[in-house]
């Protein structure tokens, strides 16, 4: 299960002038079981900042979160985290790196090898296994953090505009990957994006933050089948839906 | 970068020209100009004293001695530095408690602790060995903090998602191998720090036997030739440490540095 559930949620952070700089205002949401949900929302408007309070990474000053029911505090093992900037241990190898939650553990060398051999094939990195993070590429850093985050077998996975550094190219190829991963694990998926398009592609539904404070300014259900065809009409319609509303500021309702 | 490594390798005779070179000039100069050994003893006399040091054994005592105050200051720098720089890398307080301490005591000379070095361990290694301590722990001190404190937050955060929580955990498995080129770095510098208080401290004296004694014992006798053999076994063994240290830290724990750009 990873049932998802988000209760007025606060957060704010001190200001110089001694006043408090609202950052996320009375959140509420829900996300339910093996749902890909977008979080889209220009920078500033603390979809970083939440995604780090789902994780358990920083500390709500008001609010809750629940995962199947259970209130989170502090980091939770049933919840994976793809960072935006690259976030592979440099020291280790592929393999070691998406070993390390289970050496954690204290799971034997050869099974967490194994379970670790898995997750490798999964991200068709296999030739790659022995190689250090330096001498892969960008869109190669960011499958081995997914794969990482996955070997755990997390119900929950987060992930904190996770092609966001990569080039166009790159980044269609490896949405369509996740996409992959998504169908064959069925976790579920809270991504961040600021791309309009990216959030159209891959998301069941499409949470839009307003800026400063941030609030939830509308929730789109995306009501395409995949795989999706970025150029057809009906994939633009709901593009032109949701850019018409960031671009309003969230005026309309 | 990959042109010049190919010229250091395919140019590496005019290195070694230039030290034919000079070792002709040198033996030119003393021989035929200054022709007076106890100014400047010609590379052929320096020859010479080295076979006779090496024959009655004087030389391999002194190079035991020298290795053995250089391996237990090192040693002692690196049993107390590391910790102390992990401390003090990790925990605000701790490096608030000690910084100050620090700071007052890492400007004293290391050579300035020579009289206490005698007074309290008398002319045993001992001394010798606390006169390098003192010069080799700093830098051990210093960069092993350095290296803590700039940890990247990323590494902490991810290690935390995937499980890794406890402080000891944290430290050995994440803070510790990020941190390592800059410790590795620290104790580079620590032993040529050593190396240069070894031979001071033996020099006034700390120490009956060892490299920098007999320099300064040959010095005493008048015997110049020896002075330039031990010049130029200490400055030989200085470089060769620094080059096996480097070729191993790379060879086996600093892997993955390479090919970065950093």
């Amino acid at each position: 299960m990873g049932n998802l559930e988000i209760r007025d949620l606060n957060q704010s952070f001190p200001r110089d002038d001694g006043s408090r700089l609202i950052v996320l205002d009375h959140l509420n949401f829900e996300v339910s079981d093996k749902e890909f949900v977008c979080i889209l929302g220009s920078s500033g408007c603390g979809k970083t900042t939440l995604l780090r309070l789902i994780a358990g990474l920083d500390a709500a000053q008001a609010g809750s979160i629940f995962l199947d029911g259970e209130e989170m505090k502090g980091q939770n093992q049933k919840v994976g985290m793809v960072f935006q900037e690259y976030s592979l241990f440099p020291w280790r190898t592929v393999i070691d790196n998406i070993a390390f939650g289970l050496e954690m553990q204290g799971m034997p060398k050869d099974e967490r090898y194994r379970i670790a051999g898995q997750y490798l094939d999964l991200i068709n990195l296999s030739p790659f296994r022995n190689s250090y993070p330096s001498e892969l590429s960008g869109g190669m850093r960011q499958r081995v953090a997914v794969a990482r985050a996955l070997a755990l077998d997390p119900v929950l996975l987060l992930m904190d505009e996770p092609f966001g550094a990569l080039d166009a190219q790159t980044r269609n190829m490896l949405q369509k990957e996740l996409l992959d991963i998504w169908e064959n694990t069925k976790k579920t998926i809270v991504f961040i994006t600021h791309s309009v398009d990216e959030a159209v592609f891959m998301s069941d539904r499409i949470i839009v933050l307003s800026p400063r404070p941030g609030r939830i300014c509308r929730i789109f259900e995306v009501p395409l089948s995949r795989p999706r065809d970025r150029t057809s009409v009906e994939f633009a319609q709901v593009r032109r839906e949701v850019l018409d509303l960031i671009n309003q500021n969230c005026l309309i309702q | 970068m990959g042109t010049q490594i190919r010229n250091k390798g395919k140019d590496w005779w005019l290195g070694a020209l230039a030290i034919i070179l000079a070792l002709v000039v040198w033996e030119f100069v003393a021989a035929v100009i200054i022709h007076y050994p106890f100014i400047l003893p010609a590379p052929t006399d320096v020859l010479a004293a080295f076979i006779d040091f090496l024959d009655d054994g004087t030389l391999l005592l002194d190079l035991e001695a020298s290795l053995t105050h250089f391996a237990i200051g090192l040693g002692a720098a690196l049993i107390i530095g590391i910790p102390f720089g992990i401390m003090m890398g990790w925990n605000r307080r701790l490096d608030a408690f000690f910084d100050p301490l620090i700071e007052l005591l890492r400007p004293i000379p290391p050579l300035a602790w020579i009289p206490f070095a005698i007074i309290w361990f008398g002319l045993t290694a001992w001394s010798a060995g606390f006169v390098i301590f003192m010069g080799a722990v700093f830098p051990i001190i210093l960069n092993t903090y350095h290296g803590f404190r700039n940890v990247p937050r990323i590494f902490v955060e991810a290690a935390k998602m995937l499980g890794c929580t406890k402080s000891r955990d944290l430290i050995r498995y994440i803070a510790f191998p990020a941190a390592l080129p800059s410790v590795v770095a620290g104790i580079r510098i620590a032993s040529g720090v050593g190396w240069m208080c070894l031979v001071a401290a033996e020099l006034f004296g700390v120490s009956n036997y060892g490299l920098g004694s007999r320099l300064w014992f040959s010095y005493n006798l008048h015997q110049m030739d020896g002075v330039v053999v031990y010049m130029i076994i200490l400055g030989l063994i200085g470089l060769a440490f620094d080059m096996v240290f480097r070729y191993f830290i790379n060879r086996y724990f600093l892997k993955w540095q390479t090919g970065e750009v950093a």
